[in-house]
């Protein structure tokens, strides 16, 4: 097992966001985590990166509890995160942004300006200057390069342009087939499904379905994630 | 690449250069330590720009890894010249290197004192804690009869560089030149590597930055060290130039010194520090010989630059900063 989440309940102050999220991921899995909005889906993010520690519950990632640990300890365990708004350091450059988080491992300058050419023609341009779209490639190569045993991307195509998220979904698949696990936050079911091997539906910060992402039917999307 | 910061850098760098050649060939012995004066302050500016500019550590304490730097030449030489040992039976020195390594060192340990305390607070507490560490290394000067106390200590002959004749105010310039060029160059590199990249994005974002697995605290540690070990070769050059050291240059006018420059200059610029040094220096001989409180006119000039032109004379001539 990578990622094993139990039971987790987390607070902001005194309100409490989730109630009991479980959520099991094994090497090599995609994984999509959905909900309608403020169901506790970015929430359960953070705790998994412990960003914000959870108060109860366990998580282990690769056999090690992360509940007390600190969040870079974390991420050099190998949790890669994307956060949600493409949070690039906008006053560096693209290529110091990269390199700033660079850890041994498969995931070089090179690869990542392999899977997003964009990023190498903009390489000397400050993170800040780019579109929204190359932010989002960037903020995709910067996780990539810490070489994560786990990528998480919450809300990775949210607000761009069509021609944009075909761009991203592209990456994304590339990484599935290369074998990398991936926990992804996204609206786009049309897009998510086909990628995702499996399916957490969180509802008011509980985990209240799993399966597999086939068996989503519109029954599913309808009662959990119908607006 | 000849971008237009690079050819303002380069300007300035044959300017420092030049004047200094020129005013000696003219018999004006007077303006060379005038540019050296600059290019001693610059680097000492330059060191702290790494923690300020880059990092975002405002450190309101260097004047004390400054003034380390300069007791380092002041009580070595003072040991060799009375032929004293001092403690553990070492003899002093009155060789550049030797003294610049052991003011390296020296500062860079309590360096590391003082940053592993004051970089567990940030912002203003940060601002007052450096400042507290700092005045705790005045007091102990004053307070220290051995090296002079409250008199400060004087260097009677210039310590040696070998193969210069230091007593030469050309030759001491050109000494403290090469040393400034060697700091910018440390700087750049710095800058451009993965550690510098880190330290920035730790300034710009904290989370941010330990999402990738990078711990702020240590890359932070390791740049206020190199940038008060920086400032301490500074010290020592300027303890040589005036053939003195006191504890005025520990005290917290000093540090203020050090930030208005960069400020003048242009926060994490790589020229900044030496943009601003020559400024300070040319108000300070300009408007000195004019009045007595031409502090007050810089406080003016100061207001218009954080008012009006907040990336400092280099900002003015090279525009934005690509990096900020």
């Amino acid at each position: 097992m990578l990622l094993d989440v139990q039971d987790i309940t987390t607070y902001y102050g005194a309100s409490q966001a989730l109630f009991g999220v479980d959520l099991k991921m094994a090497e090599g899995e995609v994984v999509a985590l959905m909900g309608r909005n403020g169901m506790g889906k970015s929430t359960t993010i953070k705790s998994i990166c412990n960003l914000l520690a959870p108060k109860t519950g366990r998580i282990t990632f690769g056999g090690k509890a992360t509940e007390r640990m600190a969040p870079y300890k974390v991420a050099r365990l190998g949790v890669g995160l994307v956060p949600e708004g493409r949070r690039c350091f906008p006053n560096l450059s693209v290529h110091e942004n990269l390199v700033a988080a660079a850890r041994p491992g498969e995931w070089t300058l090179e690869k990542v300006n392999a899977l997003f050419p964009r990023l190498e023609e903009r390489h000397a341009q400050m993170a800040k200057s780019l579109s929204g779209g190359e932010q989002q490639m960037l903020a995709i190569g910067r996780a990539l390069m810490t070489n994560p045993r786990l990528l998480i991307l919450d809300e990775a195509t949210e607000g761009l342009a069509p021609v944009i998220r075909q761009d991203i979904w592209r990456a994304i698949r590339q990484l599935k087939v290369e074998g990398l696990s991936i926990l992804v936050v996204d609206k786009t079911l049309s897009e998510l499904l086909p990628v995702a091997d499996r399916c957490v539906i969180l509802e008011n910060g509980r985990s209240v379905w799993q399966g597999l992402s086939g068996e989503v039917s519109a029954d599913v999307q309808d009662r959990y994630l119908g607006v | 690449m000849l971008t237009r910061e690079n050819t303002v850098n380069l300007v300035l760098a044959l300017l420092l250069l030049v004047a200094p050649l020129a005013a000696n060939a003219f018999g004006q012995p007077f303006y060379v330590t005038l540019a050296t004066r600059i290019a001693i302050l610059a680097l000492a500016a330059l060191g702290l720009n790494l923690a300020l500019g880059l990092g975002g550590l405002v450190s309101f304490g260097h004047a004390a890894f400054f003034g380390i730097g300069g007791y380092a030449a002041g009580i070595l030489s003072s040991h060799a010249l009375s032929y004293e040992p001092m403690i553990f039976g070492l003899p002093g020195t009155v060789q550049m290197p030797v003294i610049w390594i052991v003011a390296v060192v020296a500062s860079g340990l309590v360096a590391l004192a003082i940053g592993a305390i004051s970089l567990r607070t940030s912002g203003v507490y940060f601002i007052m804690i450096t400042l507290a560490f700092a005045q705790m290394v005045y007091y102990f000067a004053i307070s220290w009869p051995a090296y002079g106390g409250e008199d400060g200590l004087s260097i009677m002959v210039r310590n040696q560089f070998p193969g210069a004749n230091t007593m030469k105010p050309l030759s001491f310039f050109l000494v403290c030149y090469l040393v400034l060029l060697a700091g910018i160059g440390l700087f750049a590199l710095i800058r451009a590597s993965r550690f510098g990249a880190a330290l920035q994005a730790a300034r710009q974002n904290e989370t941010r930055v330990a999402t990738v697995g990078i711990h702020p605290y240590r890359i932070r540690l390791t740049g206020f060290v190199i940038s008060a070990m920086i400032t301490a070769l500074a010290g020592a050059l300027y303890a040589d130039l005036n053939r003195f050291v006191s504890p005025s240059m520990l005290s917290w006018h000093m540090s203020g010194e050090l930030i208005v420059l960069i400020i003048l200059g242009g926060t994490g610029r790589l020229f900044g520090p030496l943009a601003g040094a020559a400024l300070y220096v040319a108000f300070e001989f300009a408007l000195g010989g004019l009045t007595e409180r031409w502090q007050f006119f810089l406080g003016l000039i100061l207001l218009g630059v954080v008012l009006f032109a907040r990336g400092g004379l280099l900002g003015l001539l090279a525009g934005k900063a690509k990096h900020g």
